[in-house]
Protein backbone atom coordinates (compact mmCIF):
# COMPACT_ATOMS: atom_id res chain seq x y z
CA UNK A 1 0.00 0.00 0.00
CA UNK A 2 1.09 3.57 -0.71
CA UNK A 3 1.98 5.50 2.42
CA UNK A 4 -0.32 8.56 3.17
CA UNK A 5 1.98 10.75 3.44
CA UNK A 6 5.95 10.79 3.14
CA UNK A 7 8.18 13.45 4.08
CA UNK A 8 11.84 13.39 2.71
CA UNK A 9 14.32 15.14 4.43
CA UNK A 10 11.94 18.00 6.06
CA UNK A 11 13.32 20.43 7.54
CA UNK A 12 11.47 23.33 9.35
CA UNK A 13 11.96 26.63 11.10
CA UNK A 14 10.40 29.38 13.20
CA UNK A 15 12.74 32.29 13.39
CA UNK A 16 16.42 31.17 13.01
CA UNK A 17 16.13 28.34 14.76
CA UNK A 18 15.15 24.90 12.86
CA UNK A 19 12.82 22.87 14.77
CA UNK A 20 12.88 20.21 12.66
CA UNK A 21 16.25 18.81 10.62
CA UNK A 22 15.96 16.02 7.69
CA UNK A 23 12.78 14.23 8.80
CA UNK A 24 12.15 11.02 6.79
CA UNK A 25 9.00 9.41 7.68
CA UNK A 26 5.89 7.37 6.23
CA UNK A 27 2.37 7.37 7.48
CA UNK A 28 0.97 4.53 5.48
CA UNK A 29 -3.12 2.95 6.29
CA UNK A 30 -3.54 1.35 9.26
CA UNK A 31 -0.30 3.00 11.26
CA UNK A 32 -0.65 3.49 14.75
CA UNK A 33 2.82 5.83 15.32
CA UNK A 34 3.18 7.38 18.77
CA UNK A 35 6.02 10.53 18.79
CA UNK A 36 8.27 10.75 21.78
CA UNK A 37 10.77 13.01 22.60
CA UNK A 38 11.81 16.05 25.13
CA UNK A 39 9.18 19.33 25.57
CA UNK A 40 10.74 21.62 22.10
CA UNK A 41 12.11 18.89 20.50
CA UNK A 42 9.33 19.39 17.38
CA UNK A 43 6.50 16.70 18.60
CA UNK A 44 3.83 19.31 17.91
CA UNK A 45 5.12 20.71 14.47
CA UNK A 46 5.77 17.30 13.10
CA UNK A 47 2.13 16.99 13.59
CA UNK A 48 1.40 20.45 12.06
CA UNK A 49 4.12 19.76 9.17
CA UNK A 50 1.97 16.52 8.42
CA UNK A 51 -1.22 18.25 8.55
CA UNK A 52 0.17 20.99 6.28
CA UNK A 53 -0.42 24.26 8.36
CA UNK A 54 3.79 24.32 8.68
CA UNK A 55 5.49 24.84 5.42
CA UNK A 56 8.90 23.33 5.86
CA UNK A 57 12.07 24.95 4.28
CA UNK A 58 13.85 21.75 2.71
CA UNK A 59 13.05 18.57 1.85
CA UNK A 60 9.51 17.75 0.61
CA UNK A 61 5.69 15.77 1.40
CA UNK A 62 4.25 13.44 -0.96
CA UNK A 63 0.21 13.59 0.17
CA UNK A 64 -1.75 10.50 -1.38
CA UNK A 65 -4.49 12.46 -3.18
CA UNK A 66 -7.95 12.44 -1.25
CA UNK A 67 -6.11 12.15 1.85
CA UNK A 68 -8.14 13.54 4.81
CA UNK A 69 -6.45 14.69 7.60
CA UNK A 70 -8.30 15.17 11.46
CA UNK A 71 -6.49 17.21 13.70
CA UNK A 72 -6.68 17.24 17.73
CA UNK A 73 -4.85 19.49 19.73
CA UNK A 74 -3.99 19.66 22.64
CA UNK A 75 -7.22 20.22 25.61
CA UNK A 76 -4.57 22.84 27.27
CA UNK A 77 -4.48 25.07 24.12
CA UNK A 78 -8.53 25.02 24.13
CA UNK A 79 -10.16 28.56 25.14
CA UNK A 80 -12.55 27.42 27.64
CA UNK A 81 -14.65 30.19 27.88
CA UNK A 82 -15.51 30.58 24.25
CA UNK A 83 -19.30 30.69 23.54
CA UNK A 84 -19.43 27.19 22.34
CA UNK A 85 -21.70 24.74 22.63
CA UNK A 86 -20.60 20.77 21.81
CA UNK A 87 -22.72 20.59 18.64
CA UNK A 88 -21.04 24.09 17.62
CA UNK A 89 -17.54 23.06 18.35
CA UNK A 90 -18.40 19.88 16.41
CA UNK A 91 -19.56 21.43 13.49
CA UNK A 92 -16.62 24.17 12.78
CA UNK A 93 -15.16 21.27 11.19
CA UNK A 94 -17.50 22.11 8.35
CA UNK A 95 -16.17 25.32 8.01
CA UNK A 96 -14.66 25.29 4.38
CA UNK A 97 -16.70 25.19 1.23
CA UNK A 98 -20.25 26.51 2.93
CA UNK A 99 -21.11 29.91 2.22
CA UNK A 100 -23.87 30.44 4.36
CA UNK A 101 -23.50 30.44 8.61
CA UNK A 102 -25.98 27.57 9.02
CA UNK A 103 -24.82 24.01 8.84
CA UNK A 104 -27.18 22.29 6.96
CA UNK A 105 -29.46 19.01 8.04
CA UNK A 106 -27.08 16.41 6.18
CA UNK A 107 -23.89 18.44 8.37
CA UNK A 108 -25.99 18.28 11.60
CA UNK A 109 -27.17 14.87 11.27
CA UNK A 110 -23.59 13.51 10.77
CA UNK A 111 -22.39 15.35 13.68
CA UNK A 112 -25.11 14.07 16.04
CA UNK A 113 -24.23 10.40 14.94
CA UNK A 114 -20.60 11.21 15.25
CA UNK A 115 -21.11 12.89 19.21
CA UNK A 116 -23.61 9.31 19.52
CA UNK A 117 -20.59 6.93 18.58
CA UNK A 118 -18.23 8.80 20.60
CA UNK A 119 -20.03 8.51 23.94
CA UNK A 120 -21.47 12.42 23.33
CA UNK A 121 -24.96 11.61 22.80
CA UNK A 122 -27.71 14.53 23.98
CA UNK A 123 -24.65 16.70 25.12
CA UNK A 124 -24.76 19.08 22.00
CA UNK A 125 -26.69 21.98 23.31
CA UNK A 126 -24.15 21.98 26.61
CA UNK A 127 -21.15 24.30 26.45
CA UNK A 128 -17.63 22.47 26.48
CA UNK A 129 -16.74 23.58 29.59
CA UNK A 130 -19.57 21.69 31.05
CA UNK A 131 -18.05 18.60 30.31
CA UNK A 132 -15.39 16.17 31.91
CA UNK A 133 -11.85 15.83 31.16
CA UNK A 134 -12.32 12.73 28.54
CA UNK A 135 -15.71 14.24 26.96
CA UNK A 136 -13.76 17.32 26.35
CA UNK A 137 -11.12 15.71 24.69
CA UNK A 138 -13.93 13.57 22.78
CA UNK A 139 -15.69 16.65 21.64
CA UNK A 140 -12.01 17.52 19.52
CA UNK A 141 -11.97 13.94 18.83
CA UNK A 142 -15.43 14.09 17.19
CA UNK A 143 -14.44 17.34 15.17
CA UNK A 144 -11.82 15.81 13.61
CA UNK A 145 -13.74 12.94 13.24
CA UNK A 146 -16.41 15.10 10.89
CA UNK A 147 -13.75 15.65 8.09
CA UNK A 148 -14.11 12.03 7.24
CA UNK A 149 -10.26 11.45 8.13
CA UNK A 150 -7.99 8.53 6.57
CA UNK A 151 -5.47 10.10 8.94
CA UNK A 152 -5.92 11.14 12.60
CA UNK A 153 -3.32 13.24 14.57
CA UNK A 154 -3.61 14.24 18.25
CA UNK A 155 -1.24 16.03 20.09
CA UNK A 156 -0.82 14.91 23.45
CA UNK A 157 -3.99 13.57 24.01
CA UNK A 158 -3.83 12.38 27.32
CA UNK A 159 -1.86 15.31 28.74
CA UNK A 160 -3.35 16.12 32.21
CA UNK A 161 -6.02 13.80 32.11
CA UNK A 162 -6.49 11.25 35.22
CA UNK A 163 -5.53 7.66 35.23
CA UNK A 164 -9.33 6.52 34.37
CA UNK A 165 -9.38 9.26 31.61
CA UNK A 166 -6.27 8.56 29.91
CA UNK A 167 -7.41 4.53 29.51
CA UNK A 168 -11.15 5.88 28.26
CA UNK A 169 -9.61 8.06 26.05
CA UNK A 170 -6.50 5.56 24.58
CA UNK A 171 -9.55 2.66 24.05
CA UNK A 172 -11.26 5.40 22.32
CA UNK A 173 -8.57 5.90 19.65
CA UNK A 174 -7.50 2.39 19.25
CA UNK A 175 -11.45 1.95 18.43
CA UNK A 176 -11.03 4.41 15.74
CA UNK A 177 -7.49 2.84 14.77
CA UNK A 178 -9.29 -0.27 14.54
CA UNK A 179 -11.97 0.60 12.28
CA UNK A 180 -9.72 1.70 9.65
CA UNK A 181 -8.05 5.43 10.41
CA UNK A 182 -4.35 5.49 10.29
CA UNK A 183 -3.09 6.95 13.63
CA UNK A 184 -0.11 9.11 14.73
CA UNK A 185 -0.08 10.90 18.82
CA UNK A 186 2.59 12.88 20.52
CA UNK A 187 3.42 11.77 24.24
CA UNK A 188 5.11 12.33 26.95
CA UNK A 189 4.14 8.99 28.50
CA UNK A 190 7.08 6.36 27.83
CA UNK A 191 5.34 3.90 29.81
CA UNK A 192 1.19 4.08 29.79
CA UNK A 193 0.89 5.19 25.96
CA UNK A 194 3.99 4.55 23.91
CA UNK A 195 5.13 1.18 25.15
CA UNK A 196 1.80 -0.36 24.08
CA UNK A 197 1.84 1.03 20.39
CA UNK A 198 2.81 -1.10 17.37
CA UNK A 199 5.25 1.92 16.51
CA UNK A 200 7.42 4.92 17.98
CA UNK A 201 9.14 7.74 16.58
CA UNK A 202 11.85 9.17 18.80
CA UNK A 203 12.34 12.97 17.99
CA UNK A 204 14.74 15.30 19.11
CA UNK A 205 14.63 17.96 16.24
CA UNK A 206 15.36 14.94 14.17
CA UNK A 207 14.59 11.43 14.18
CA UNK A 208 16.81 9.59 16.69
CA UNK A 209 14.96 6.05 16.42
CA UNK A 210 12.14 4.37 14.58
CA UNK A 211 10.60 1.16 15.34
CA UNK A 212 8.67 -0.73 18.00
CA UNK A 213 8.87 -0.53 21.39
CA UNK A 214 10.98 -3.54 21.94
CA UNK A 215 13.48 -1.85 19.46
CA UNK A 216 13.29 2.11 20.57
CA UNK A 217 12.42 1.67 24.42
CA UNK A 218 15.98 1.09 25.26
CA UNK A 219 18.84 3.15 27.26
CA UNK A 220 21.54 3.96 24.89
CA UNK A 221 18.15 4.91 22.22
CA UNK A 222 16.40 7.09 25.39
CA UNK A 223 19.44 8.51 26.69
CA UNK A 224 20.46 10.22 22.67
CA UNK A 225 16.37 11.62 22.49
CA UNK A 226 15.95 13.28 26.13
CA UNK A 227 20.20 13.94 27.02
CA UNK A 228 19.85 12.40 29.71
CA UNK A 229 20.36 8.96 31.39
CA UNK A 230 17.12 6.59 31.64
CA UNK A 231 17.27 2.86 33.00
CA UNK A 232 15.08 0.71 30.92
CA UNK A 233 13.72 -3.04 32.71
CA UNK A 234 11.37 -5.67 30.57
CA UNK A 235 8.25 -6.79 32.79
CA UNK A 236 6.28 -9.24 30.97
CA UNK A 237 8.13 -9.13 27.92
CA UNK A 238 7.51 -5.09 27.77
CA UNK A 239 10.19 -2.37 28.43
CA UNK A 240 9.21 -0.56 31.43
CA UNK A 241 11.33 3.21 31.30
CA UNK A 242 12.64 3.60 35.30
CA UNK A 243 12.34 7.63 36.29
CA UNK A 244 14.58 7.28 39.46
CA UNK A 245 14.72 11.05 41.37
CA UNK A 246 17.34 9.26 44.20
CA UNK A 247 17.40 13.46 45.95
CA UNK A 248 13.67 13.34 46.13
CA UNK A 249 12.79 9.62 46.71
CA UNK A 250 10.84 8.40 49.84
CA UNK A 251 12.71 5.21 49.55
CA UNK A 252 16.10 6.28 50.01
CA UNK A 253 14.78 9.15 52.15
CA UNK A 254 14.32 6.29 54.41
CA UNK A 255 16.96 4.26 53.49
CA UNK A 256 19.22 7.43 54.45
CA UNK A 257 17.48 7.77 57.81
CA UNK A 258 18.02 4.24 58.31
CA UNK A 259 21.34 4.18 57.48
CA UNK A 260 21.57 7.03 60.41
CA UNK A 261 19.96 5.44 63.06
CA UNK A 262 22.50 2.47 62.62
CA UNK A 263 25.29 4.62 62.66
CA UNK A 264 26.55 4.22 58.66
CA UNK A 265 27.16 7.99 57.51
CA UNK A 266 27.73 7.30 53.91
CA UNK A 267 24.72 8.55 51.22
CA UNK A 268 22.51 6.20 49.62
CA UNK A 269 23.45 5.81 46.01
CA UNK B 1 -45.66 62.48 26.67
CA UNK B 2 -44.85 65.46 24.22
CA UNK B 3 -41.13 65.99 26.65
CA UNK B 4 -40.83 62.45 25.90
CA UNK B 5 -40.99 63.35 21.73
CA UNK B 6 -40.23 66.67 21.91
CA UNK B 7 -36.30 65.87 20.37
CA UNK B 8 -37.60 63.91 17.59
CA UNK B 9 -39.26 67.02 15.98
CA UNK B 10 -35.25 68.02 15.40
CA UNK B 11 -33.97 67.02 11.85
CA UNK B 12 -30.52 66.62 13.69
CA UNK B 13 -31.61 64.06 16.72
CA UNK B 14 -33.24 62.25 14.41
CA UNK B 15 -30.16 61.77 11.81
CA UNK B 16 -27.97 61.30 15.66
CA UNK B 17 -30.20 58.68 16.63
CA UNK B 18 -29.96 56.61 13.50
CA UNK B 19 -26.42 57.13 13.87
CA UNK B 20 -25.77 55.95 16.54
CA UNK B 21 -28.40 53.20 16.43
CA UNK B 22 -26.13 52.06 13.45
CA UNK B 23 -22.95 52.64 14.74
CA UNK B 24 -23.75 50.55 18.05
CA UNK B 25 -25.24 47.63 16.02
CA UNK B 26 -22.16 47.45 13.88
CA UNK B 27 -19.49 48.03 17.00
CA UNK B 28 -22.10 45.38 18.77
CA UNK B 29 -21.18 42.76 15.83
CA UNK B 30 -17.17 43.84 15.31
CA UNK B 31 -16.78 43.85 18.55
CA UNK B 32 -17.19 40.10 19.04
CA UNK B 33 -14.75 39.40 17.43
CA UNK B 34 -12.61 42.04 18.65
CA UNK B 35 -13.00 40.67 22.89
CA UNK B 36 -13.43 36.96 21.89
CA UNK B 37 -9.54 37.55 19.90
CA UNK B 38 -7.74 39.67 22.22
CA UNK B 39 -7.99 42.43 19.86
CA UNK B 40 -9.29 44.85 22.25
CA UNK B 41 -6.02 46.77 22.57
CA UNK B 42 -5.95 46.66 18.23
CA UNK B 43 -9.51 48.53 18.58
CA UNK B 44 -7.83 50.65 20.94
CA UNK B 45 -4.71 51.80 18.76
CA UNK B 46 -6.33 51.85 15.61
CA UNK B 47 -8.64 54.76 16.63
CA UNK B 48 -5.44 56.09 18.07
CA UNK B 49 -3.89 55.73 14.13
CA UNK B 50 -7.26 56.56 12.32
CA UNK B 51 -6.77 59.85 14.27
CA UNK B 52 -3.48 60.35 13.05
CA UNK B 53 -4.74 59.91 9.72
CA UNK B 54 -7.57 61.81 9.79
CA UNK B 55 -5.56 65.21 11.07
CA UNK B 56 -3.36 64.53 8.31
CA UNK B 57 -6.11 64.11 5.41
CA UNK B 58 -7.75 67.70 7.01
CA UNK B 59 -4.86 69.36 6.73
CA UNK B 60 -3.44 68.48 2.90
CA UNK B 61 -7.36 68.28 1.81
CA UNK B 62 -9.11 70.62 3.75
CA UNK B 63 -11.63 69.88 6.56
CA UNK B 64 -15.37 69.96 6.10
CA UNK B 65 -17.66 72.65 6.47
CA UNK B 66 -19.36 73.82 9.94
CA UNK B 67 -19.20 70.21 12.06
CA UNK B 68 -18.93 68.15 8.23
CA UNK B 69 -15.78 66.11 8.46
CA UNK B 70 -14.90 66.42 5.19
CA UNK B 71 -13.22 64.49 1.97
CA UNK B 72 -9.99 64.97 3.67
CA UNK B 73 -10.73 63.22 6.93
CA UNK B 74 -12.19 60.13 5.70
CA UNK B 75 -8.90 59.88 2.54
CA UNK B 76 -6.85 60.12 5.59
CA UNK B 77 -8.66 57.91 8.42
CA UNK B 78 -8.53 55.49 5.68
CA UNK B 79 -5.45 55.48 4.39
CA UNK B 80 -3.68 55.37 8.03
CA UNK B 81 -6.15 52.57 9.37
CA UNK B 82 -5.80 50.30 6.74
CA UNK B 83 -2.39 50.91 6.39
CA UNK B 84 -1.77 50.56 9.98
CA UNK B 85 -4.24 47.78 10.26
CA UNK B 86 -2.25 45.54 7.32
CA UNK B 87 0.88 46.80 9.21
CA UNK B 88 0.37 45.11 12.30
CA UNK B 89 -1.31 42.02 11.44
CA UNK B 90 2.00 41.80 9.00
CA UNK B 91 4.15 42.81 12.41
CA UNK B 92 2.54 40.21 14.52
CA UNK B 93 1.98 37.10 11.89
CA UNK B 94 6.00 37.45 12.07
CA UNK B 95 6.25 36.95 16.03
CA UNK B 96 9.94 38.59 16.21
CA UNK B 97 8.00 41.56 18.11
CA UNK B 98 4.83 40.70 20.66
CA UNK B 99 1.99 41.89 18.72
CA UNK B 100 1.10 44.37 21.40
CA UNK B 101 4.48 46.11 20.72
CA UNK B 102 3.74 46.14 17.45
CA UNK B 103 0.41 47.92 18.03
CA UNK B 104 2.02 50.27 20.55
CA UNK B 105 4.76 51.54 18.23
CA UNK B 106 2.43 51.67 15.21
CA UNK B 107 -0.58 53.52 15.97
CA UNK B 108 1.00 55.62 18.32
CA UNK B 109 3.74 56.90 15.89
CA UNK B 110 0.46 57.77 14.16
CA UNK B 111 -1.20 59.51 16.78
CA UNK B 112 1.86 61.67 17.11
CA UNK B 113 2.01 62.48 13.36
CA UNK B 114 -1.53 63.87 14.07
CA UNK B 115 -1.02 65.47 17.24
CA UNK B 116 2.10 67.41 15.08
CA UNK B 117 0.33 68.10 12.41
CA UNK B 118 -2.48 69.70 14.73
CA UNK B 119 0.27 71.98 16.70
CA UNK B 120 1.13 73.48 13.51
CA UNK B 121 -2.23 74.52 12.83
CA UNK B 122 -2.25 76.43 15.98
CA UNK B 123 -4.59 74.16 18.18
CA UNK B 124 -7.52 72.22 17.68
CA UNK B 125 -10.48 73.12 15.28
CA UNK B 126 -14.40 72.00 15.74
CA UNK B 127 -13.91 69.13 13.43
CA UNK B 128 -10.64 68.21 15.21
CA UNK B 129 -12.90 67.80 18.36
CA UNK B 130 -15.52 65.80 16.81
CA UNK B 131 -13.37 63.07 15.66
CA UNK B 132 -11.76 62.96 18.94
CA UNK B 133 -14.86 63.29 21.70
CA UNK B 134 -18.03 62.14 18.87
CA UNK B 135 -19.85 65.11 17.73
CA UNK B 136 -23.02 62.88 17.03
CA UNK B 137 -25.55 65.89 16.58
CA UNK B 138 -23.59 67.39 13.79
CA UNK B 139 -23.87 64.47 11.85
CA UNK B 140 -25.22 64.72 8.19
CA UNK B 141 -27.92 62.58 6.44
CA UNK B 142 -25.35 61.57 4.11
CA UNK B 143 -23.10 60.60 7.24
CA UNK B 144 -25.85 57.88 7.78
CA UNK B 145 -25.97 56.69 5.13
CA UNK B 146 -22.15 55.98 5.05
CA UNK B 147 -22.21 53.94 8.34
CA UNK B 148 -25.50 52.38 6.93
CA UNK B 149 -23.42 51.17 4.07
CA UNK B 150 -20.05 50.60 5.88
CA UNK B 151 -22.51 48.36 8.34
CA UNK B 152 -24.20 46.47 5.71
CA UNK B 153 -20.87 45.48 3.84
CA UNK B 154 -19.80 43.88 7.21
CA UNK B 155 -22.68 42.34 7.75
CA UNK B 156 -22.46 40.99 4.33
CA UNK B 157 -19.19 39.89 4.90
CA UNK B 158 -19.85 38.06 8.33
CA UNK B 159 -22.75 36.53 6.57
CA UNK B 160 -20.43 35.07 3.59
CA UNK B 161 -17.70 34.50 6.03
CA UNK B 162 -19.14 33.32 9.38
CA UNK B 163 -17.78 29.95 9.70
CA UNK B 164 -14.57 30.88 8.57
CA UNK B 165 -14.19 33.41 11.10
CA UNK B 166 -15.81 31.54 13.77
CA UNK B 167 -13.30 28.65 13.29
CA UNK B 168 -10.03 31.06 13.31
CA UNK B 169 -11.07 33.05 16.07
CA UNK B 170 -11.74 29.82 18.58
CA UNK B 171 -8.98 27.76 16.91
CA UNK B 172 -6.57 29.02 14.65
CA UNK B 173 -3.83 26.59 14.37
CA UNK B 174 -6.66 23.85 14.02
CA UNK B 175 -9.00 25.96 11.09
CA UNK B 176 -5.70 26.44 9.14
CA UNK B 177 -5.33 22.45 9.27
CA UNK B 178 -9.22 22.20 8.40
CA UNK B 179 -8.80 24.42 5.42
CA UNK B 180 -9.79 27.96 6.52
CA UNK B 181 -7.41 30.47 5.29
CA UNK B 182 -6.38 31.79 8.66
CA UNK B 183 -4.07 34.59 7.16
CA UNK B 184 -7.22 36.15 4.92
CA UNK B 185 -9.52 35.90 8.11
CA UNK B 186 -7.13 37.91 9.96
CA UNK B 187 -6.77 40.38 7.42
CA UNK B 188 -10.70 40.62 6.91
CA UNK B 189 -11.29 40.77 10.89
CA UNK B 190 -8.54 43.59 11.00
CA UNK B 191 -9.89 46.01 7.71
CA UNK B 192 -13.36 45.29 9.17
CA UNK B 193 -12.24 47.12 12.23
CA UNK B 194 -10.55 49.99 10.43
CA UNK B 195 -13.75 50.65 8.48
CA UNK B 196 -15.95 50.73 11.64
CA UNK B 197 -13.76 52.83 13.33
CA UNK B 198 -13.28 54.72 10.73
CA UNK B 199 -17.57 54.75 9.77
CA UNK B 200 -18.72 55.75 13.65
CA UNK B 201 -15.36 58.17 14.67
CA UNK B 202 -17.58 61.26 14.97
CA UNK B 203 -20.12 59.07 16.65
CA UNK B 204 -18.60 58.46 20.08
CA UNK B 205 -15.13 59.71 19.07
CA UNK B 206 -11.40 58.01 18.77
CA UNK B 207 -11.22 58.40 22.15
CA UNK B 208 -14.46 55.91 23.42
CA UNK B 209 -14.72 53.91 20.25
CA UNK B 210 -12.84 51.30 22.16
CA UNK B 211 -15.10 51.16 25.01
CA UNK B 212 -18.14 50.69 22.49
CA UNK B 213 -16.52 47.88 20.68
CA UNK B 214 -15.66 45.95 24.03
CA UNK B 215 -19.02 46.96 25.99
CA UNK B 216 -21.71 45.10 23.97
CA UNK B 217 -19.89 41.76 23.41
CA UNK B 218 -18.81 41.69 27.05
CA UNK B 219 -22.41 41.85 28.19
CA UNK B 220 -23.31 39.60 25.57
CA UNK B 221 -21.24 37.01 26.66
CA UNK B 222 -22.32 37.15 29.97
CA UNK B 223 -25.59 36.46 29.06
CA UNK B 224 -24.83 33.38 26.63
CA UNK B 225 -22.78 30.33 26.09
CA UNK B 226 -23.73 30.26 22.36
CA UNK B 227 -21.50 32.24 19.64
CA UNK B 228 -24.55 32.91 17.60
CA UNK B 229 -26.32 34.11 20.42
CA UNK B 230 -24.16 36.14 21.04
CA UNK B 231 -23.45 38.17 17.75
CA UNK B 232 -27.64 39.01 18.32
CA UNK B 233 -27.64 39.79 21.61
CA UNK B 234 -24.23 41.92 20.98
CA UNK B 235 -25.57 43.88 17.78
CA UNK B 236 -29.19 44.46 20.05
CA UNK B 237 -27.30 45.61 22.80
CA UNK B 238 -24.97 47.93 20.77
CA UNK B 239 -27.41 49.41 19.05
CA UNK B 240 -30.00 49.89 22.08
CA UNK B 241 -27.12 51.26 23.88
CA UNK B 242 -26.45 53.75 21.03
CA UNK B 243 -30.54 54.81 20.94
CA UNK B 244 -30.33 55.14 24.76
CA UNK B 245 -27.43 57.13 24.75
CA UNK B 246 -28.07 59.79 22.05
CA UNK B 247 -31.34 59.79 24.00
CA UNK B 248 -30.35 60.62 27.57
CA UNK B 249 -27.45 62.81 26.15
CA UNK B 250 -30.23 65.34 24.89
CA UNK B 251 -32.03 65.61 28.15
CA UNK B 252 -29.04 65.40 30.60
CA UNK B 253 -26.94 68.21 28.02
CA UNK B 254 -24.05 65.96 28.28
CA UNK B 255 -21.59 64.71 25.13
CA UNK B 256 -22.77 61.70 23.64
CA UNK B 257 -20.26 59.74 23.20
CA UNK B 258 -19.79 59.64 26.47
CA UNK B 259 -23.65 59.11 27.55
CA UNK B 260 -23.48 55.93 25.66
CA UNK B 261 -20.54 54.79 27.28
CA UNK B 262 -21.34 55.66 30.54
CA UNK B 263 -25.00 53.57 29.86
CA UNK B 264 -22.60 50.94 28.57
CA UNK B 265 -20.91 50.66 31.69
CA UNK B 266 -23.92 50.68 33.82
CA UNK B 267 -25.58 48.27 31.96
CA UNK B 268 -22.50 45.96 32.22
CA UNK B 269 -22.21 46.30 35.91
CA UNK B 270 -26.26 45.03 36.15
CA UNK B 271 -25.61 42.12 34.10
CA UNK B 272 -22.07 41.06 35.74
CA UNK B 273 -23.76 41.97 39.19
CA UNK B 274 -26.76 39.23 38.24
CA UNK B 275 -24.24 37.01 36.56
CA UNK B 276 -22.48 36.89 39.61
CA UNK B 277 -25.55 36.19 41.52
CA UNK B 278 -27.05 33.62 39.32
CA UNK B 279 -23.54 31.82 39.01
CA UNK B 280 -23.64 31.39 42.81
CA UNK B 281 -26.97 30.62 43.30
CA UNK B 282 -26.33 27.66 40.77
CA UNK B 283 -23.48 26.85 43.17
CA UNK B 284 -25.41 26.42 46.48
CA UNK B 285 -28.10 24.69 44.20
CA UNK B 286 -25.48 21.76 43.01
CA UNK B 287 -24.34 21.92 47.04
CA UNK B 288 -27.83 21.15 48.35
CA UNK B 289 -28.51 18.47 45.99
CA UNK B 290 -25.17 16.89 47.02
Amino acid sequence: MDPLIRLEKVTCRYGKDPVLVNIDLEVRPGDFIGVVGPSGSGKSTLLKTIAGSVSPIAGRIHREKGTAIGYVPQVETVNWFFPTTVREAVLMARSDGRVVPWSSKADVAEAEAVLERLGLGGLGDRHIRELSGGQQQRVFVARAMLRRPKLLLLDEPTSGVDVRTRHDVMHLIHELHHDGLAVVLTTHDLNGIAAHLPKIVCLNREVIATGSPRDVIRSDVLERTYGAPLEVLVHGGMPVVVEQYPEYDAASEGAQDLALREGHHEHPA
Amino acid sequence: MNTLLEPFAYGFFRHALMVSVLAGGLCGLVGVYVVLRGMSYIGHGLSHAIFGGAVAGAALLGAGAGASLGVGFYLGAGVFGIGAALLINVIARRRTIGADAAIGVVTSAAFAFGIAIISTQGGFSRNFEAVLFGYVLGVTMVDVLVVAAVAAAIALTVFLRYRQLLFATFDPEVAEVSGVRTDRTDVILALMLAATIIATMNVVGVMLIAAVLVIPPVIARLLTDSFHRMLWISVGVGASLGFVGVYLSYYLDVSSGATVVLTGATVFAVVYAWSAFKGRRAMVDALDAH
